[in-house]
């Protein structure tokens, strides 16, 4: 028996998923773009599968790009909203929380001489709307913050920003990297204010190999993938369509978003009560925090110590999302974390299925490695 | 018409009575490496090995690149194999080696021949190849002294062999020909060298690697299996024994003072080898250690961690620098294996002030505090097995 608590990582594919990608494979295998029958019946399994998204994103077909997954989505997004408007203006804005896919295209985007804005969240994973305000100006072409942080899950006004940009004159895209946030939060991209959306297949149990970027009508992006005109040019390549069809199975899957959440607060509260059990543990999650994501400092067990002695038991955390090659938390540091803690710090992802049992089993093993690892 | 491999063994030559068992042992562990990439001959004349690929599209290049990597190998040379006629040689000998001519300023042909039947003499063959090459390539000049290509044409029995410079090989003696040693590995950079340099001596090895899980990961189990892996290319196959050390070292970390952890258990590491050693017929162990590297690397540091040990102790690193360490690791590709961050059970519970004059007694009487015996052999029983090979 295992305990899967990495899913802000990925996800285990729910079997409607499984069951819809082995159907593409085996049956419906055709190029949406072939003019026989094959590749018809294919298209329109395409086609279905922008319907189930445009409709949990209250949107149009139309506005629905395929990807590879989220980080094809932000890359898409960035690097064409730069190219579309690079002579309107030279900002770009970001914050130090966003995933590297967004944050190493900025550095990218430097480099070629933009003038990028990294904002500084606030102890609680947080960037000010007055910091977004003071950053924005007539002469910013991009805004890109991430809803839902990946490390310790705190939330952005995202549902501000658009009115930032427009009382400063801006003509500025506002691209949000909803990675984490979809389908744990409601995302109307529309109500939301936002340009440009993120997402993926894989964290709400699809397979991996497919994710999408929302792009507003009024939005105008250049192609950086460039062939046979697939996504409406946006994105040339025959789409993956295994992937895709197990993403919207699984979209279609994911049932009531308000319950599903009231169920990751209690669980998470549940278990945060429980560990103050625990000596020397501090929470590196914000208390307003999207609850299916825990960051937790256990004093004196490193990060990859903890991770090692849970795996052993079958109980699969991750640390941080802080790379395990020696790389520090950017996120944790930039919150002000100290070293120390950011070096012991473990990530726990939830998902709708997890329950009570699987936090006990969790529970468990963090007192169990704690007693045996700190030092006599 | 095909390319073929000779090569010349190196200290092979001196080994007088032993030297035919030497070159079967050298000839078998070229057979294992090259069986892969298809069927080949293997003729031993004089000082030299003829490898002839029998199968058709066998490719040479890679072919070539295992041979480099065989201990025992003085130097040996791609070759030409024609027909025993002045027209074959005269037609193909610029064509073969074009590549290395077009670059040269200098070149010089020797001919050979051992079928004195051939019409030809040996200087004669020299000045007619000679002839043909400068045709096809004016700008070379003859150089008999030191000429930048030595251009070798060999008349023998059945057919004529065309070739160019040599390349060196990797020296040393065959693998086997010097017995079984056991290399304790750690992932670092330093062990996988030793572990090269000993078997160029024509060690076969066996390895010990300590594993501390929850403190050690997985992923630096594996980081030792990709290191033998690229170090088996040389050696031939290794047999791994990863032993579960997690319990000595909880046990060291509760009952003995800080400053000698890392002693403590190196003395371990040494005492559980041997007893592997012993049991695989080994007869020596290996270390990675270099002299004042660290502080268990100490002159008295290293007596202390002989004395847990009867077995000789062969540490090839002990007069090196880092530098020239890493040269070697870069050479046979372990280096940049060895880099990857992962904890490995050396770096757990290090002391911050760890002793570098230790005194054997007062190791001894720490050790008291700890049922060694029974740690050991319980390590040892956790033990896994897993077979290397390249």
């Amino acid at each position: 028996m295992s305990v899967y608590l990495d899913n802000s990582a990925t996800t285990k594919p729910c079997q409607a998923a499984v069951k819809k990608a082995l159907e593409m494979m085996e049956r419906t295998f055709g190029n949406p773009s072939s003019l026989h029958m094959c590749g018809i019946e294919a298209k329109k399994e395409l086609d279905e599968a922008r319907r189930t998204l445009s409709k949990f994103l209250s949107c149009n077909d139309s506005e629905i790009y395929f990807t590879s997954g989220g980080t094809a989505a932000n890359n898409t997004a960035i690097f064409g909203t730069a190219r579309a408007k690079r002579r309107e203006g030279k900002k770009i804005v970001t914050t130090l929380l966003e995933h590297p896919s967004v944050l190493k295209h900025f550095e990218l985007l430097e480099s070629l001489g933009f003038e990028a804005v990294y904002l500084k969240p606030d102890k609680n994973g947080k960037v000010s709307l007055d910091s977004i305000s003071n950053a924005v100006d007539a002469n910013t072409v991009l805004v890109s913050i991430m809803a839902v942080n990946n490390e310790v899950g705190s939330i952005q006004e995202i549902s501000k920003i658009k009115e930032i940009i427009n009382n400063k004159k801006s003509a500025a895209y506002f691209h949000c990297d909803a990675v984490q946030a979809f389908g744990k939060i409601p995302l109307s991209p529309r109500k939301l204010g936002i340009d440009l959306m993120s997402i993926s297949g894989h964290k709400i149990h699809g397979i991996k190999g497919a994710g999408a970027l929302f792009v507003d009508r009024n939005v105008r992006l250049l192609p950086s993938i460039l062939g046979g005109g697939q996504e409406n040019g946006l994105i040339s390549g025959t789409e993956p369509m295994p992937a895709i069809c197990a993403f919207a199975a699984a979209v279609n899957d994911i049932g009531n978003i308000e319950k599903n959440l009231e169920k990751a607060t209690e669980l998470r509260d549940y278990f945060l009560e429980k560990i103050k059990n625990i000596d020397g543990i501090t929470l590196n999650s914000p208390s307003d925090a999207l609850p299916y994501i825990i960051n937790i400092s256990v004093k004196g067990v490193p990060s990859q110590v903890m991770l090692n002695a849970l795996s052993a038991e079958g109980i699969y955390v991750s640390a941080g999302s802080a790379c395990s090659k020696g790389h520090r938390s950017g996120v944790l540091s930039s919150m002000g974390v100290n070293a120390a803690q950011i070096d012991s710090a473990v990530r726990i992802s939830l998902s709708k299925s997890t329950d009570e049992k699987d936090m006990d089993l969790l529970y468990n093993g963090i007192a169990d490695t704690v007693k045996r690892v700190r030092r006599k | 018409m095909k390319e073929i491999i000779l090569i010349k063994n190196g200290e092979l030559a001196l080994k007088g009575l032993n030297r035919s068992t030497f070159e079967d042992i050298l000839i078998k562990n070229i057979r294992r490496r090259l069986k892969p990439l298809g069927e080949f001959e293997y003729r031993k004349e004089q000082s030299t090995v003829t490898v002839v690929p029998l199968s058709d599209g066998v490719d040479m290049d890679e072919v070539s690149d295992r041979v480099g990597r065989v201990f025992g190998i003085a130097c040996y040379s791609r070759a030409l194999q024609t027909e025993k006629n002045m027209e074959a040689i005269l037609e193909n000998a610029p064509i073969y080696l074009a590549e290395q001519l077009k670059n040269a300023k200098t070149f010089k042909v020797e001919g050979k021949r051992s079928d004195k039947k051939f019409p030809l003499t040996s200087p004669e063959l020299s000045a007619q190849v000679g002839g043909a090459i400068l045709e096809k390539f004016p700008h070379l000049k003859v150089d008999v002294k030191n000429p930048e290509v030595l251009v070798t044409v060999e008349i023998r029995e059945k057919f004529a062999f065309i070739r160019g410079n040599q390349t060196k090989g990797a020296g040393g003696m065959p693998s086997g020909t010097a017995g079984r040693a056991t290399i304790l590995i750690s992932g670092g950079i330093d062990s996988p060298v030793a572990a090269y340099m000993m078997a160029k001596r024509g060690l076969s090895l066996t390895a010990v690697h300590f594993a501390s899980p929850p403190y050690t990961s997985p992923q630096s189990e594996m980081k030792v299996h990709d290191l033998l892996r690229q170090v088996s290319k040389y050696s031939g196959n290794i047999t791994l024994f990863t032993v579960g050390f997690t319990e000595i070292q909880e046990q060291i970390r509760d009952n003995c003072p800080e400053d000698i952890f890392t002693l403590v258990m190196r003395r371990f590491m040494m005492r559980i080898a041997e007893k592997i050693a012993e049991r695989e017929d080994c007869k020596a162990l290996i270390t990675g250690e270099s002299l004042g590297q660290v502080a268990s690397q100490t002159l008295l540091a290293l007596s202390c961690t002989d004395a847990a040990v009867s077995m000789p102790v062969f540490r090839p690193l002990i007069g090196m620098d880092k530098d020239e360490i890493i040269k070697i690791s870069r050479k046979i590709d372990t280096f940049d294996i060895s880099i990857e961050p992962y904890e490995d059970c050396c770096t757990v519970f290090t002391p911050k002030h760890p002793k570098t004059k230790p005194q054997l007694s007062v190791l001894l009487a720490a050790e008291e505090a700890l049922d060694a015996d029974a740690l050991i052999e319980r390590a040892i029983e956790n033990t896994k097995l897993t077979n290397i090979c390249f």
